[in-house]
């Protein structure tokens, strides 16, 4: 009894009622997006996904009420054995389940009730790589200990590409900002953040006119800098030769590994007007409804657009149409806020942890949601390519919410119990 | 460990920055941008446009000129018609399986969720046929709309016709409120009275989803408004007497024009050859109008306002008029038949007076009349002199409507021409020209153009003694509507009425000791007034032309028989007249001598009749 006491009082009731607010308001839009003005229905009807998410987010309540019963030193002591058996269970699926829409990823429970165990994979992935974490020093440049950590972090989405779900497995690129915290060598990210730069340069401009502006740009560098740069002469030939290489490859990547649906994805991002009926239609009838929403809003229920299937998928993975449509800038301001408010409530709690394990787990669940919430607002205005990942706690689904239930509410057990927790 | 701690800054600013970013973003294309607000009305708001049904028109007796027509459509929506029986389908329509192919072909390349016509103007058999299996074929339903439709097959030019507004009348800024795809009055009746005929439209505005289906009505109907039906013309036409006249022109070129003396009311308006006016409607209009269009004989042109001819001598009827307005002639004067001055039609003794001048159609009798008028002595140069007598002449014949518009309530009515002065100094050069070159114009031959509509317009002054009242088509709008005011001028000639009872005297005689013997209604008790013409035609025969009025004493109708090619207007024209005449007042064509001049008449065999 007394141990209970303690966990509510140390449980992190902020982080609980932005959840629930979130849930919440992700409920009533999942509802406005799937509303019929000519058969109205019930927002609690099962019929509606509205209905369904209302028993997605009651499991998610009984989800949470096990997460804290269960004791929080099983999360670190059970970490790998969970992850292994999300392994199991995505290969089985990758086996055995029938392909839905192309994608063996699906795990049918009944008609109406299916699961997704790539989602599960996320925070299965996080308490695996905590755990490890927390038992190296990623500082120490001990090669061994990096590979098996990229090891670990890779072979979930190498699985869930097998099933073709490569958004679900470009979310695992998130553990870097958490790998980045606990020492990780920034260079690693500003690579990335220029291998991005470059990538999305290549897109704007023929590889052959890119690579001529790189080496005219570097060689001019050299010219008027020899002195400074000579010590580093090689080094520098070399940043230009990757650079050209990637340039290269990136192009290589895009025409000739990418399926034609991905390259448009990709490509819309600089040209709206590729591919008009297919991703380019998505993108432009998403800004629409979104933009058509104004600063207040069309109000509940009012939007013509999400409403009259303009925009695709307005319950799942566009569901951020239909707030934006409805309720206009100020309801995009509050669901960004809320998404702000929540990230930095995670950092928060991770820094207070006193273990490692809890600490990277914190940003873990930090990256993680981060990522989704930039794709997926990103993709809806236009400013990310089109991946089809949803917004946590918003999008309509059960493996999702109970994934990042499951995600926050672990960290949140082990937060309540930090006080117990002596190791530092 | 201090500085992996300071990370965390980092990280927060990063996911600080990227919310910033997306408001920032969101900002621009939600409070900033307004054509995201605009794309989305496009998108998912429809504008229906309500036709009106376009106003009938009725002939004065109340018989139906124009009406609506329904005609049934067979549309097609290809995404729902994928799984029919293709062969039953092509059995029941009665076409091949190529030919629905192409046409599923057609409409898919226009859109694949929404509909159009499959096959259009279905007969009122194939409709019945079709309708009632047609729950079979999902994907196809039938679309009904109306037609312009004739009871008849008259009147073709003057009701004109509706057709498809052209681009170029889509910029123009006087045809605003019209849209891509509407039809409105392209010529006739149907241009002239189009802001009535065409009612006003109505609009309802329809949310639709993204396959364009309509998803019920916007704000529950709040900004949708009805269409009002256009408004019905009740026309001065004469139905029967039409058909009558028009039978008359049969393979004939020319024009008869019927017009009531007392309000200017057009009772016939023929324009020969005619056509079926409905050849120029639904899907075939462009292809009929082509044929009608590179006919030879050029059957769309409407001859009544727009072919101009010499007038020949009804024309020597104005000169006597105004020679005596001017002073120059009195009921008594003679002339001699002088052929040294002009050749005259026929050999006769000098006409002693007016009348005996006009029963002869004298030319050297008016060769004299009109030089009275033009070389008066105004002034001692005979050049000056015939150009100040030429304008004072040109003033008193443009009185009687000639050379301008009289402003008929159809479209493109021609003006003609009456020579003045400056006319001539124009070809001749000033001084260059004096009345012997111009004499041929006494005769209504030379430099002269008149419509055939003017020319009825003439008989009408003359059965009116002095006066007529602008010729119109057009009763009233609507069935109870008053009578349009502008149709209700007396527009007076500059000839004073007292000078017109010894032309239509001659006028009488013409008929009835005169040229045109074969107009005379003396067995149906009606004195009929009338003028010959024969208009010389350097190309061919002669035209034949004729003026009339009757009865006489109480004009009921005033009437101008023009055809081209036909002969003197003794032959031709004054026997249709007479009979047209005949027909209006009696409604029936009484002995059988007449029947048989009908019959010689409709088949043009002009031929037995002298010369």
């Amino acid at each position: 009894m007394r141990n209970t006491f303690n966990i509510t009082r140390n449980i992190d009731w902020i982080t609980i009622g932005i959840y629930a607010l979130m849930v919440t308001i992700g409920w009533i839009n999942i509802y406005a997006a799937v509303y019929n003005p000519e058969e109205v229905k019930s927002m609690f009807d099962f019929s509606l996904n509205s209905g369904k998410q209302l028993f997605w987010i009651g499991t998610s309540g009984i989800i949470i009420v096990i997460l804290f019963v269960i004791d929080y030193k099983a999360y670190d002591s059970l970490a790998y054995v969970i992850y292994w058996f999300v392994i199991l269970v995505l290969l089985g699926t990758l086996l055995l389940a029938s392909p839905i829409k192309g994608s063996r990823s699906w795990l049918v429970i009944t008609e109406t009730i299916r699961l997704q165990p790539a989602e599960f994979a996320k925070f299965a992935t996080a308490l695996a790589v905590s755990k490890f974490m927390s038992s190296i020093n990623l500082q120490q440049q001990n090669w061994k200990d990096q590979a098996k950590l990229a090891a670990l972090t890779l072979l979930p989405p190498a699985i869930i590409i097998l099933q073709n779900e490569t958004g679900s497995a470009l979310v695992f690129a998130a553990f870097t900002l958490a790998f980045f915290r606990e020492g990780m060598s920034p260079l690693i990210l500003i690579i990335g953040a220029a291998g991005v730069a470059i990538f999305i340069l290549t897109l704007i401009i023929p590889q052959w006119y890119l690579t001529g502006i790189f080496t005219v740009l570097m060689g001019a560098y050299l010219w008027f800098n020899f002195y400074k740069v000579k010590r580093y002469l090689f080094s520098f030939i070399g940043v230009w030769a990757v650079i050209v290489a990637m340039i290269f490859s990136v192009n290589y990547f895009i025409e000739e590994v990418l399926q034609t649906h991905q390259q448009n994805r990709i490509k819309v991002l600089v040209d709206p007007e590729i591919d008009p009926q297919g991703v380019g239609w998505n993108v432009r009838q998403s800004k629409i409804a979104i933009g058509s929403g104004g600063f207040q809003g069309k109000g509940f229920l009012e939007g013509t657009q999400t409403k009259f299937n303009f925009v695709p998928e307005q319950s799942t993975d566009f569901i951020f149409c239909t707030v934006g449509e409805e309720h206009g800038w100020i309801g995009s301001l509050i669901l960004i806020s809320l998404f702000v408010g929540l990230l930095l409530r995670i950092v928060f709690i991770a820094e207070r942890q006193r273990s490692v394990f809890g600490r990277t787990y914190g940003y873990c669940v930090a990256s993680i949601i981060f990522f989704h919430f930039l794709v997926n607002i990103g993709m809806t205005i236009g400013l990310a390519p089109v991946v089809g990942i949803p917004l946590p706690f918003f999008s309509y689904g059960g493996s999702s919410l109970w994934s990042f239930t499951i995600l926050l509410f672990i960290l949140l057990a082990i937060d309540a119990h930090r006080k117990l927790d002596l190791r530092r | 460990m201090k500085y992996l701690e300071d990370r965390k800054y980092v990280i927060q600013a990063i996911f600080i920055a990227i919310g910033a970013v997306y408001l920032i973003k969101l900002f621009f294309i939600q409070v900033l941008d307004d054509s995201y607000k605009t794309a989305a009305e496009n998108n998912a708001m429809r504008r229906i446009i309500q036709y009106p049904f376009r106003g009938l028109v009725y002939d004065r007796d109340g018989k139906l000129l124009v009406e609506n027509t329904p005609v049934y459509d067979l549309m097609v929506v290809p995404k729902e018609a994928r799984e029919i029986d293709t062969l039953k389908f092509c059995r029941l329509v009665d076409i091949t399986l190529e030919e629905y192919r192409e046409k599923i072909k057609a409409a898919k390349t226009y859109s694949y969720v929404k509909s159009s016509p499959f096959l259009q103007r279905l007969t009122n058999h194939e409709f019945a046929a079709i309708q009632d299996n047609l729950v079979d074929f999902p994907g196809f339903y039938i679309n009904a709309r109306t037609v312009r439709g004739y009871p008849h097959q008259s009147l073709s030019h003057a009701l004109g016709y509706i057709g498809e507004i052209s681009p170029r009348q889509l910029e123009d800024t006087s045809y605003r409120g019209y849209r891509q795809g509407d039809y409105l009055g392209v010529s006739g009746l149907e241009r002239q009275y189009e802001k009535f005929l065409m009612g006003k439209r109505g609009v309802k505005f329809r949310m639709v989803n993204v396959n364009g289906i309509e998803k019920g009505a916007f704000k529950d109907g709040a900004y949708d408004t009805l269409s009002v039906a256009g408004q019905n013309l009740v026309s001065t036409i004469d139905l029967e007497l039409q058909k009558y006249a028009e039978k008359m022109m049969e393979g004939k070129v020319g024009s008869i024009v019927a017009i009531e003396p007392k309000t200017g009311e057009v009772l016939t308006l023929v324009s020969a050859p005619y056509y079926d006016p409905s050849l120029l409607t639904g899907k075939e209009l462009g292809n009929n109008y082509m044929k009608l269009l590179n006919d030879p004989v050029k059957p769309l042109f409407n001859r009544p306002l727009m072919a101009t001819y010499p007038p020949g001598s009804i024309f020597k009827l104005a000169q006597a008029l105004i020679a005596m307005q001017e002073g120059t002639l009195t009921p008594n004067t003679g002339y001699p038949c002088n052929w040294s001055l002009v050749k005259c039609s026929h050999r006769h003794a000098h006409p002693s007076n007016l009348g005996i001048a006009i029963e002869q159609s004298c030319n050297p009798y008016f060769y004299q009349v009109f030089r009275s008028v033009v070389n008066k002595g105004r002034s001692r140069n005979v050049y000056q002199d015939a150009k100040l007598g030429l304008d004072i002449w040109n003033n008193h014949i443009k009185s009687f409507g000639f050379a301008s518009q009289l402003g008929i309530d159809l479209p493109n009515e021609k003006r003609g021409l009456m020579p003045n002065a400056a006319f001539y100094d124009k070809i001749y050069g000033a001084n260059g020209w004096k009345f012997p070159t111009i004499y041929s114009v006494s005769i209504g031959q030379g430099e002269t153009g008149v419509t055939p509509l003017q020319m009825a317009n003439f008989a009408a002054i003359l059965a009116n003694r002095g006066f007529y009242y602008t010729p119109h088509i057009v009763r009233s709008v609507g069935e109870k509507g008053k009578p349009l005011p502008e149709y209700s001028v007396k527009h007076y000639t500059s000839v004073d009425p007292k000078h017109f009872p010894p032309v239509v005297e001659g006028m009488q005689r013409v008929v009835e000791s005169g040229t045109a013997r074969y107009a005379r209604l003396n067995h149906i008790g009606v004195v009929l007034a009338g003028k010959t013409g024969t208009v010389q035609n350097p190309h061919g025969k002669d035209h034949s032309v004729f003026i009339a009025f009757a009865p006489k004493d109480d004009p009921k109708i005033a009437i101008a028989v023009y055809v081209e090619n036909a002969g003197s207007g003794a032959i031709a024209a004054a026997p249709m007249a007479s009979l047209i005449v005949e027909k209006y007042l009696t409604d029936t064509i009484t002995t059988a001598n007449r029947k048989r001049w009908e019959a010689d008449m409709i088949s043009g065999a002009f031929y037995k009749w002298g010369n």
